[in-house]
């Protein structure tokens, strides 16, 4: 038995001490970038700044629930928290509010809440459960696809409240199946399409035909077994060239147009100067501007509130999802750099805690934390800085916002309750 | 290898992520730097600004290019000044000065020179610039007014000053920002974001291409354009019926809270805030202390409200039963406390119930309603604070919180207002009997009261007064659209509506009645004094009028305010009702009415103040008649301007 005193110490304090550090220089930031003239107070509620700090108070509260309640809660509940959470984006059909195109919000009052920052969480515990079920086993088809299914759900739900950004989240689990037992195969399949379909976009069918024979030929000359069947590479060249068409046909066809200017802009597609000229306007504004103010940072930055760009206002969102460009532009190298590494210290360690967990439960949710915080990490971040295409989604713990704050302090929290249980667990 | 995929994966994006910023904050050349690198020409290309409709579609405000000659001091090679004058048209002091004033500001930023250049200095210079290093032309566009009506409602551009500057990086020197009225209050919205151009120059100070293919360049944004809630016909003849007089009219749509006209006069003609005249014609309407032209008495001026206040304290009485609206209070030409007499009154049927009340705009029946409402707690503070608030909750008493560039709280005294003044509990409700019939202490703007009677109108509530009706492309702010409630219920504005109604119909406004058109409204007169040569001065009384029409479902909510028109009924009351025919009606059938507002004049009796001669007011003064202003059009600021034809 513990005694009370060791049970307040069990935490894993690296883990809470890295989250205080982005929240509290997440907020600095937000004052930065939403403030206008002077600051009377930094408590004035009707400022972005003020509401920030009341939605950072409240998630200290959260954090002091989830602490408090027993770890098997979460266990023997998560199937309850993924319906209840489906059954929340579902409802947005019916009494969302729709603001900028997508149907992601309810309306309480004058305040917005959004679900698709919970049901992550709610997705993460109810694919814990499932896998951590012996009679799982992710190496038959059939368990895949059960499993895949959890996460179609949300998934499909919420693209069809037109935020794509949020889908794309879901695909993290991906890394959970693969640590669990998914087939490599598919981690080829995954890695070949992704590269097939930025071959085919930037250098046309002919080329990624080309390459990928070449590709598929060499290896098949040079495996082992030299008895398979002379049919089979042919049939993957094939496979390898209808894909390829369909990327095509996909990106000339069925996505939006803004949609497609933020890939050709990645890719360098649109060779017309008019057309480009009108990108710079519209899709490309926000990157240009975002570039432009992280580089204007140099080394050690402009300085807490010094910011040019940020005080002018010049990156739009710059308080949401681009408030990565208002540390870049105050903060400099060093800071900016700074934050990459506390984002990778607290991926990893969440990670390092994984795989010390002594249930299966824990060590998948605690996975399944990891891979969102890094796909969320990953694709804000390379977003603000043009790596990527446009994509809109927060950067976890920085961006202004209760629904998203709420929803990784949760997230994480539940985690922390889970590893501090792990020595009654045998 | 499982395990690790993810490990890896964080790692390798991590250290990709620190690559990328190394590349743009360390290895690619700082932006900002290029601002300071005088071998790059930075050419910024100003956006259209957006242009301005009313809300029947009509153009008010557009635009027009404008050429300034801009100088980098530091860049400044020598040369030929003489020629150089004479180009410009400027003398070598002038060079000399503002060259100075430029290099005091910063050697290295752009600072204007030459403001402002006719078409046709422009031409001739155009050619020669090349030739003086640190000179250069820069475009902008200028406004370019299709009327010349609603000067405090469109306001003016003017030259940015370093204040703004320095908290809003944005501008440059000699970049144009609203000044006044809407091109203030939606300057974000009408200036759009301007674009850069980054060119390199050789050392002979020729442009020789963009600067690494234009990647650091930017487009600039066009501003929106906007329409406003304003009726340019109404505002127009509304300005045409206040000439000659100094006073406000504010015109609020009740169903949405769209202001459909704000006139202040004695306005000037936009035109006179474009170009080159600007500065100077601008300081010298700005200190014309007499006439205030650019004081807007719609918004800004906080005037005792006198009797359409009364209504609100019927209101209040209702809410909180204090009074029926049968009870009859009577009137001894005056009320009467004890043997002293508080407050005085006219002759009119006595007693009265709340509906001759209002009608007859009775001084001793709400003296009585409001020492009701006060005495109804044991604390007068209380009863101060409880009918303050209901006061409050129909906008009067703070700022409207709207879309309109200035504007004025009012005074509500409160509880505590009286303990400060008289010390606490040192005072009871008859001290303040002035509250009941709108003089004293209470002080609302024009806006306010049109807002106040647009809630009676609506039998509850009102939606903020504002200007803007719709902007290109983005939805107007939801605080316009939200109705706010106030704290008297439904049922006690019917019988306060009829006593409005039966002003008009067997009251102080029987004269003004508009065939077909039920109207609801209350005359008032306000007592208003002067302070001349440090004597307090009684000048002669406000007219004021408020109403709305028609009484079910109205449609306009007015409020009128003649400075020294004497009764309420006299100027204010007869322009109400005209403004209020033209907008139900589009036409005007009582033309008497228009030719008698048109052709008396009250410049004599605002001339009085400053004769320095003993003078008589009220009853005891005449009517200046004068030609009829709409055959002869007065100008009252002899200022010039240039006819600003677009260019070709």
């Amino acid at each position: 038995m513990l005694r009370e005193t060791d049970r307040d110490f069990k935490f894993d304090w690296i883990t809470i001490i890295l989250f205080l550090l982005l929240v509290g220089f997440g907020w600095l930031n937000i004052v930065s970038a939403s403030h206008v003239g002077e600051i009377d107070s930094y408590f004035d509620i009707t400022k972005l700044y003020g509401k920030h700090l009341v939605f950072i108070g409240l998630s200290t509260l959260l954090i002091v629930l989830i602490l408090s309640l027993e770890a098997k809660f979460y266990e023997r509940f998560a199937t309850i928290i993924y319906i209840i959470a489906m059954l929340s984006l579902v409802g947005l059909f019916i009494f969302g509010k729709n603001v900028n195109g997508q149907l992601a919000w309810y309306g309480v009052g004058s305040m917005t809440i959004q679900p698709s920052e919970f049901a992550k969480f709610a997705t993460a515990l109810a694919i814990a459960k499932y896998m951590s079920d012996l009679q799982t086993n992710m190496k038959t088809l059939g368990d895949q696809i059960k499993a895949a299914g959890l996460i179609l759900l949300p998934s499909i739900l919420i693209l069809l409240q037109n935020d794509t950004g949020s889908t794309l989240v879901y695909a993290s689990f991906f890394f959970v199946f693969y640590r669990e037992g998914l087939q490599k195969v598919y981690l080829t399949i995954a890695i070949s399409a992704i590269l097939l379909a930025v071959i085919s976009l930037k250098f046309g069918i002919l080329i990624t035909a080309g390459s990928a024979a070449f590709v598929i030929f060499i290896s098949y000359f040079f495996r082992r077994k030299k008895r398979a069947a002379f049919w089979k590479p042919i049939v993957l060249l094939l496979v390898c060239v209808g894909f390829s068409y369909g990327v095509e046909l996909f990106y000339e066809n069925s996505l939006q147009t803004h949609q497609r200017n933020r890939i050709s802009l990645w890719l360098r597609l649109e060779k017309d100067p008019a057309k480009l000229e009108q990108m710079k306007k519209e899709e490309a504004y926000n990157l240009i501007q975002s570039e432009q103010a992280i580089s204007s940072g140099g080394l050690s930055g402009k300085g807490f509130m010094e910011g040019t760009r940020t005080t002018g206002k010049f990156v739009p969102e710059q308080h949401t999802d681009y408030i990565f460009s208002t540390v870049g532009e105050e903060w400099g190298f060093l800071g900016s750099a700074i934050v990459i590494i506390l984002f990778m210290a607290l991926i990893i360690r969440v990670l390092v805690l994984a795989e010390s967990q002594k249930s299966t439960f824990s060590r998948v949710y605690g996975y399944g934390v990891a891979s969102i915080l890094f796909v969320h990490f990953t694709i804000n971040i390379g977003m603000v800085m043009g790596l990527i295409p446009t994509i809109g989604i927060p950067l976890p713990f920085f961006s202004y916002g209760g629904s998203g704050l709420w929803g990784f302090t949760i997230l994480l929290f539940i985690f922390v309750k889970l590893d501090s249980n792990k020595i009654n667990e045998w | 290898m499982r395990k690790l995929l993810l490990f890896i994966t964080v790692i390798t994006v991590g250290l990709l992520f620190i690559a990328r910023l190394f590349y743009l904050q360390i290895y690619t050349e700082n932006t900002d730097a290029l601002y300071e690198d005088n071998a790059i020409r930075k050419v910024y290309d100003y956006p259209k600004r957006g242009y301005v409709y009313d809300r029947n579609g009509k153009l008010l405000v557009a635009n027009q290019p404008s050429y300034d000659v801009m100088v980098i001091p530091r860049e400044v090679m020598p040369l030929d000044t003489l020629e150089f004058c004479a180009l410009l048209k400027i003398t070598k002091d002038y060079f000399i000065e503002t060259f100075n004033k430029a290099n005091h500001y910063s050697p290295r930023l752009p600072s204007p020179f030459v403001p402002q250049l006719s078409k046709q200095d422009y031409a001739a210079l155009q050619e020669k610039m090349r030739k003086f290093e640190g000179f250069y032309i820069q475009k902008r566009s200028i406004r370019d007014y299709q009327t010349s009506i609603g000067a405090n409602v469109l306001g003016d551009l003017g030259e940015v000053n370093q204040r703004t500057i320095e908290n809003k990086p944005y501008y440059n020197l000699g970049d144009l920002i609203g000044k006044q009225g809407i091109e203030l209050s939606y300057e974000e919205v009408l200036r759009g974001v301007k674009g850069i151009k980054f060119i390199q120059k050789d050392r002979f100070n020729k442009n020789i291409g963009p600067y690494k293919e234009g990647i650091y360049d930017t487009l600039p944004k066009p501003g929106k354009d906007i329409t406003i809630t304003i009726d340019a016909e109404l505002q127009k003849y509304g300005e045409l019926l206040m000439t000659n007089k100094h006073g406000g009219i504010v015109a609020i749509e009740p169903s949405t809270g769209e202001i459909l006209a704000m006139v202040t006069a004695p306005s000037y003609n936009p035109n006179l805030l474009v170009g080159r005249q600007r500065n100077k014609n601008f300081s010298k309407l700005f200190l014309d202390k007499r006439l205030k032209p650019t004081f807007d008495r719609g918004l800004q001026a906080q005037y005792p409200p006198g009797s359409p206040f009364k209504v609100m304290n019927a209101l209040i009485g209702l809410q909180e039963g204090v009074i029926d609206t049968n009870d009859t209070y009577p009137c001894r030409m005056g009320y009467y406390y004890g043997s002293q007499k508080l407050t005085g009154c006219h002759s009119h049927p006595s007693p009265l119930a709340m509906n001759g009340g209002i009608s007859q705009s009775c001084n001793a029946y709400f003296v009585n309603v409001y020492r009701r409402i006060i005495d109804k707690y044991k604390d007068p503070g209380k009863g101060m604070n409880v009918w303050a608030n209901h006061a409050k909750s129909f906008g009067l008493g703070n700022f409207l919180n709207n879309d309109l560039a200035v504007g004025q709280p009012g005074r509500i005294p409160d509880g505590d207002y009286y303990d400060r003044a008289y010390g606490d509990n040192r005072w009871g409700s008859t001290y303040i009997v002035s509250n009941a019939i709108g003089q004293g202490e209470v002080e609302t703007t024009p806006i306010q009261l049109a807002n106040m009677v647009a809630a009676i109108g609506n039998r509850g509530y009102y939606f903020t007064p504002h200007i803007i009706k719709n902007i290109e492309g983005s939805e107007i702010d939801s605080t316009f659209t939200k109705p706010k409630y106030t704290t008297i219920d439904k049922q006690h504005f019917e019988p306060v509506v009829q006593g409005m109604f039966d002003v008009y119909n067997e009251g102080t406004a029987t004269s003004l009645r508009i065939p077909g058109i039920d109207i609801c409204g209350k005359t008032g007169t306000a007592e208003n004094f002067m302070k001349i040569d440090s004597v307090k001065t009684q000048l002669t009384d406000h007219s004021i009028f408020v109403a709305f029409a028609p009484k079910d479902n109205p449609k306009i909510a007015i409020a009128v305010f003649v400075e020294n028109g004497y009764w309420g009924s006299r100027f204010a009351g007869r322009i109400a009702s005209l403004m209020i025919e033209k907008h139900i009606n589009g036409n005007i059938t009582r033309t008497d009415m228009e030719d008698w507002i048109l052709t008396h004049s009250l410049e004599d009796e605002y001339l009085k103040p400053y004769s320095g001669e003993p003078f008589k007011i009220n009853r005891e003064t005449t009517l200046k008649v004068v030609p009829n202003v709409k055959d002869h059009p007065v100008d009252h600021f002899a200022l010039e301007f240039e006819t600003n034809q677009p260019l070709n």
